[in-house]
């Protein structure tokens, strides 16, 4: 298991445990974590699941592939620390993970 | 007005339900119009996962969510469908039985005797992105997709995005627009290549003007824009002056119109029974993600099935009192010589 907290817009946390293997997005949307919408259900092809890294997590949490790079195109307000959360596997490295939700996926 | 279309069935949405739904009601003889917002088929097979594998299609053990949208038309093809894309239907009314009327917003209408609702998650649309005080300016300065490329003549345009919407707006518009500024998020596009090569031949040519950046605000009055404020790549912050903003940030899934329609909904979804697929209005079927009943998977071959049963339905409320012969492909001698295949 690994701890992620979600920091919605407002404020609020929310930490879920996620399974290793599963995405950041997954365990979000399992929880219900607000401010996730992941219309193509992890397919990288909607910008829907986009998060913030919290700056302390920027460079454990690794680079973003070239697909996932592209898809950003269409998310918005996209900063250096803009994932898409589908594309963020979880595992015990990222135990403790903290990622911000902006106010809504669009 | 354009002149109306007469057909016995129009199916609304070019999904893998809908497509598949030609097949079952062409069996029957029921002859089918299909009409798509997007601009070819396979609903979310094409927009959202083409090159993804599907795993649980019964005897494809693999297909790419393109490959099962070409297979699907070619099964689909001795039937002569009539595909309208670009066409999101608005309007659907009932004038009697055996008698529907469709309006898409590309001034299409039709006639039809019975309608297939296959709309998955709804209609696609085009996002629009949460800049503060946006809606402001949508429809008089701000629009999210074109229509008539006229309307921009002598304007100064600024475009946002960097896929392929956005960079073919870039350089049909650029000699007609007063002037043309693309503003992107980064040097690099993942619009078709020939496509960003004569955008950069219009930037050498100073004909138009590329920024790396992000829209922050919009200046403006009475929903006249007058400029928009960004925050550049380098992190400083400037205006573009520009009277018309096009912002191209991909497409989403909302139901659309198919509120409008005087069916019952149920959070999203229609109805519909189990043995005809039919919605509160007879004639009137939904098939696929749209539809919802006790039990329901959104899967594909969930959608095969309902298009099956629809199609039983179709045919009895087409024609009364008659008879339907049940049939097997394999051995029917009529249903392999409507197939072609005989
Ligand atoms: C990433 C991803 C992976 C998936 N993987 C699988 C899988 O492995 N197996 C599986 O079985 N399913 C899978 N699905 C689900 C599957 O794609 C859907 O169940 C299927 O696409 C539903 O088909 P449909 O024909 O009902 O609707 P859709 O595919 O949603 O097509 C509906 C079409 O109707 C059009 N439309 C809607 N309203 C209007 C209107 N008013 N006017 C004109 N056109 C309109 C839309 O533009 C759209 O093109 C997956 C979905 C996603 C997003
Ligand atoms: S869920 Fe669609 S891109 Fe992540």
């Amino acid at each position: 298991m690994a701890k992620i907290t979600f920091i919605l817009h407002n404020g609020v946390e929310q930490t879920v445990d996620g399974i290793p293997g599963m995405s950041v997005m997954e365990a979000a949307v399992k929880n219900m974590v607000p401010g996730i919408d992941a219309d193509c259900g992890g397919a990288c092809a909607c910008a829907t699941c986009h998060v913030y890294l919290q700056p302390e997590w920027q460079d454990k949490v690794g680079k973003r592939a070239a697909m996932e790079e592209d898809m950003l195109d269409f998310a918005f307000d996209v900063q250096d620390s803009s994932r898409l959360s589908c594309q963020i596997k979880i595992s015990d490295a990222i135990n403790g993970l903290r990622v911000r939700v902006p106010a809504k996926q669009f | 007005m354009s002149d109306e279309i007469k057909t016995d069935a129009v199916i609304i949405g070019a999904g893998p339900c809908g497509l598949f739904a030609i097949f079952e009601l062409g069996l029957l003889d029921i002859k089918c119009h299909v009409i798509d917002i997007l601009d070819r088929a396979g609903g979310q097979c094409a927009e959202l996962y083409p090159e993804k594998p599907i795993y649980d299609i019964p005897a494809l053990p693999i297909v790419t969510g393109a490959e099962l949208t070409g297979r699907l038309m070619e099964q689909a093809k001795p039937f002569h469908p009539q595909y309208h894309f670009n066409q999101m239907v608005t309007e659907l009314v009932k004038h009697g039985d055996n008698d529907f009327e469709l309006k898409t917003d590309g001034g299409l209408v039709f006639r039809s005797k019975i309608v297939v609702i296959a709309a998955g998650g709804g209609s696609f649309q085009p996002k629009k992105p949460p800049i503060p005080g946006i809606d402001a300016y949508e429809g008089t300065s701000v629009f999210y997709s074109i229509k008539k490329m006229e309307a921009f003549r002598g304007r100064d345009i600024l475009i946002v995005g960097g896929g392929d919407s956005a960079l073919d707006w870039v350089n049909n518009l650029t000699p007609i627009a007063g002037s043309m500024t693309l503003l992107h998020r980064r040097d690099e596009f993942r619009a078709a290549p020939d496509s960003v090569n004569k955008m950069r031949e219009l930037v050498a040519q100073g004909k138009m003007q590329l920024k790396l950046g992000q829209v922050t605000g919009l200046t403006g009055e009475g929903g006249n824009l007058q400029s928009v404020q960004v925050k550049g790549n380098d992190g400083a912050a400037y205006e573009i002056k520009a009277n018309t903003l096009l912002p191209f940030f991909g497409l989403t899934m909302k139901l659309g119109p198919v509120a409008n329609w005087g069916l019952n909904l149920d959070q999203n979804v229609i109805p519909v029974d189990t043995e005809k697929f039919e919605t509160s209005t007879p004639g009137i079927f939904a098939i696929g993600d749209i539809n919802h009943y006790p039990g329901k998977l959104k899967l594909i071959l969930s959608g095969f099935h309902e298009a099956a049963l629809l199609a039983q339905q179709a045919f009895r409320y087409i024609n009364p009192g008659e008879r339907l012969l049940f049939q097997y492909t394999t051995s029917s001698s009529s249903l392999q010589k409507k197939l072609g295949v005989n």
